[in-house]
């Protein structure tokens, strides 16, 4: 396999962006990225789309033969595939897109992650619970939220995790966001303010829970050897991993551990040779707060049960030990579904470059983690200066 | 949506599962293939007794547009005495609640499509004692 880098990234702001279209904001992303890259657009050999549900979101499929298409790149005839994988298809994508770069098959590759989700109004959030057993957990009543809810509620029991240890996760996302010119939140919260807003399934409350946000996100991997006539700062990926476990979330093995997060993560820092203390940052999937917490503990940053330290201690915070979500992550930043996995690999690529301004962190080492419902898909990835 | 429901309704009225013949797992909702055994697997199919007990739950306030005239509803995660654990509907006072609570599975109105819309019907739980 040949070492691949990241050459470019861009982004459309997130958020409920009434006044652009699916191909609006996917633009604005790319041409971000193109530009960024340093690319004419000539160069592009393959493009992989990680999209949930144009077919409900937009009445729309064949999102990658679109997007090609209003990127001008029609008339160069590139393959250009959609991967799903509930919010995980972003992260899927850019694994798609690294295997495509580090198997020799192809020099310069597009990743890109897309959703349109606020046109359909309130039905967003059923479409979303699409990622779960539709026949057996959505049929039934249950939501994506109560879902985590009951994670949650088990976690408290188990571990002594406390609602206040979630709202901290909350209130350290929005904290960060403010940061984050293309944030959807970009506003402080309060303790306070987190616990005493409405429940949405208790345990967990609206600041619990990441908003359903339209948004893009657009990254360029290119070869070793191809990257060094781009770019002076190759961001390299030094591990993808992938793994799948039970969709329901009543047949895991134990329901306050992602399994599938423990797996793809141990085979993650394998491959790159490197233990979860050398990660410098990370960008987590925190759908909800308790799957940020769940994270620390099944990325490995901490052992299981004791989640909730690192957030009383502040090793999480933008200034501590382990920043985690330096953008606001999908709390705060907000979560357009299959855009998600990518915009969080070019929140890692803008600190690992040191552009990431104002919420820059010190780091080499960074590691995004995105999931597919309540953890049927992840996707970790490993990246490196 | 409709086929799709209709398919499984013995399994969803009834409570009916499977279990591998094989290594005496049982499932619910029902499976094809044994994820212990898989080629080996000896599926037969079996009716739960409805009696389980609560491991975990949630009371749903933001519910789904089909579901909102039943807000808050609780869902909980239910361990059969068979051993299989689902994901269902608690009716019950959302005060009456807790942890390792014994219950029982009854019919009940599971939602509709629309005011006017057909009527989905499944399995949820009440308290053992009523």
């Amino acid at each position: 396999m040949r070492k691949v880098a990241v050459i470019g990234v861009g982004q459309s702001k997130f958020g409920e962006l009434w006044d652009y279209s699916f191909r609006d904001i996917v633009l604005s992303a790319g041409i971000e990225a193109i530009e960024d890259a340093g690319l004419e657009g000539r160069e592009i050999e393959a493009m992989y789309i990680g999209n949930m549900s144009g077919g409900r979101f937009l009445a729309q499929e064949h999102i990658a033969a679109l997007i090609a298409d209003y990127s001008g790149l029609a008339e160069l005839h590139i393959p250009s595939t959609r991967v799903e994988g509930a919010d995980a298809s972003g992260g899927l994508a850019l694994r798609q897109a690294y295997l495509a770069v580090a198997s020799g098959l192809h020099d310069i590759v597009i990743a890109a992650g897309a959703e349109k989700v606020t046109d359909v109004g309130e039905k967003a959030v059923e479409i979303l619970s699409s990622g779960l057993d539709r026949e057996w957990e959505v049929f039934n009543g249950v939501t994506l939220a109560s879902l985590f809810a009951i994670i949650a509620r088990l976690h408290m029991d188990k571990y002594g995790t406390r609602a206040e240890d979630l709202a901290m996760i909350s209130v350290k996302n929005h904290k960060n966001a403010v940061r984050n010119p293309k944030a959807q939140f970009k506003r402080e919260i309060s303790i306070d303010v987190a616990l005493s807003s409405p429940y949405v399934a208790e345990p967990l409350r609206v600041f619990d829970c990441a908003p359903v946000s339209d948004g893009a996100a657009v990254i360029v991997l290119a070869s070793e050897e191809v990257a060094r006539k781009y770019t002076d700062t190759p961001i390299y990926i030094s591990a993808s991993a992938q793994a799948t476990d039970y969709i329901a979330l009543s047949s895991r093995r134990d329901f306050t551990t992602m399994d599938a997060v423990v797996f793809a993560a141990r085979e993650a820092y394998k491959k790159a040779g490197i233990e979860p203390k050398d990660i410098d940052v990370a960008e987590v999937h925190d759908s909800f707060t308790i799957a940020e917490l769940l994270a620390y503990e099944d990325l490995g940053f901490v052992e299981k049960g004791k989640g909730a330290e690192l957030i009383r201690e502040g090793v999480t915070e933008l200034d501590g030990e382990l920043p985690v979500n330096p953008s606001g992550g999908l709390k705060a930043c907000g979560h357009a579904a299959g855009a998600t996995g990518i915009r969080q690999a070019v929140e890692i690529t803008l600190q690992l470059r040191g552009e990431a301004k104002g919420r820059q962190v010190d780091a080499e080492t960074g590691l995004t983690m995105n999931i597919g419902g309540t953890g049927a898909t992840a996707v970790v990835t490993i990246f490196r200066r | 949506m409709l086929p799709r429901f209709w398919r499984k309704i013995k399994y969803r009225y009834n409570l009916i599962g499977t279990k591998c013949e094989n290594c005496n797992t049982y499932y619910y909702p029902p499976r094809n293939l044994c994820p212990k055994c898989r080629r080996k697997s000896k599926i037969v199919e079996v009716k739960f007794s409805g009696k389980g007990e609560v491991l975990s739950y949630s009371v749903i306030h933001e519910a789904p547009e089909n579901m909102k005239d039943q807000k808050p509803y609780i869902v909980a995660l239910i361990k059969l005495e068979e051993g299989p654990i689902i994901t269902a509907q608690l009716v019950c006072d959302s005060s009456e609640v807790k942890k390792g609570m014994k219950v029982k599975a009854v019919f009940r109105k599971c939602g509709e499509e629309g005011s006017a819309g057909v009527i989905y019907y499944c399995t949820k739980f009440v308290p053992e004692n009523l």
